[in-house]
């Protein structure tokens, strides 16, 4: 038995029926990417362009490889959550679907593989 | 009503003869550089499986990145992701219910502008 009532079950879900979710999740990858991007972008401007071993040491160390992973995962989200509000905006119909399902996916097989790749430098393999 | 033949006069929004406002071009900048750095991440995350697979794969990845054409993106990447970083923080700002008002939204845009083109710098410095 619910002890909800049907009317306080759906209020402030709205049409969407998530609420302000999509909106909230967003707002905290970004605040979130505020603090990893500096901290991932600048190491990644020393390191791109450096030789094979030079590379593998530098993402190799712990510090950096935290935080290029956490980066990768809240980055590739972040994308996600931004291309579905423009998709929904710019696109209707079955091609929106297609697009965010499309996008959704690419994001994280790319995320997928940016740690995968990370992991494998970090743990020496 | 919607209808009624209104002629050949142009029809609002005027986008073609209106001049865009700073924070116009500055909203569309950001959807453009946040759709256009989807290119940007999948680049480095190729860069890193290339740097995990092994040597000569890795040639491959950082020849291209850092050839002009790549340097080209990396450079336009770099440009984006500071734009898109301190506008982001603009927008988290406005989140709070603040700073808004054509004098204050066009203070903080230039001021966002102006931040970006150091961190640019300093990122060119650094790399």
């Amino acid at each position: 038995m619910r002890y909800q009532t049907d009317r306080s079950r759906v209020t402030g879900l709205g049409a969407a029926k998530t609420g302000t979710s999509h909106f909230w999740e967003q707002r905290v990858s970004a605040i979130a990417l505020v603090i990893l991007t500096p901290l991932f972008v600048l190491p990644l401007a020393y390191n791109l362009g450096d030789s094979y071993e030079n590379v593998r040491a530098a993402y190799g160390h712990p510090i950096n490889a935290i935080i290029a992973i956490a980066f990768i995962i809240t980055v590739f989200l972040h994308l996600f959550q931004g291309l579905q509000v423009v998709i929904e905006d710019y696109v209707h119909g079955r091609l929106e679907l297609i697009l965010i399902i499309t996008a959704r996916l690419s994001c994280s097989l790319f995320a997928l593989t940016g740690i995968f790749a990370i992991l494998k430098i970090a743990l020496g393999a | 009503m919607a209808d009624v033949n209104r002629g050949n006069r142009p029809l609002s929004p005027h986008t073609t003869i209106y001049r865009w406002p700073l924070n116009a071009i500055m909203s569309i900048l950001h959807r453009i550089t946040g759709v256009g750095m989807s290119v940007s991440a999948m680049l480095i995350v190729w860069w890193f499986l290339a740097a995990s697979t092994s040597q000569s794969y890795f040639a491959t990845a950082n020849g291209f990145l850092t050839s002009w054409f790549g340097d080209i993106i990396l450079f336009l990447s770099m440009l984006a992701i500071w734009y898109h970083f301190t506008n982001g923080i603009r927008h988290l700002i406005w989140d709070t219910g603040s700073n808004f008002g054509k004098r204050r939204v066009y203070r903080s845009g230039i001021t966002g502008l102006a931040i970006a083109v150091i961190l640019s710098a300093i990122t060119v410095y650094i790399a």
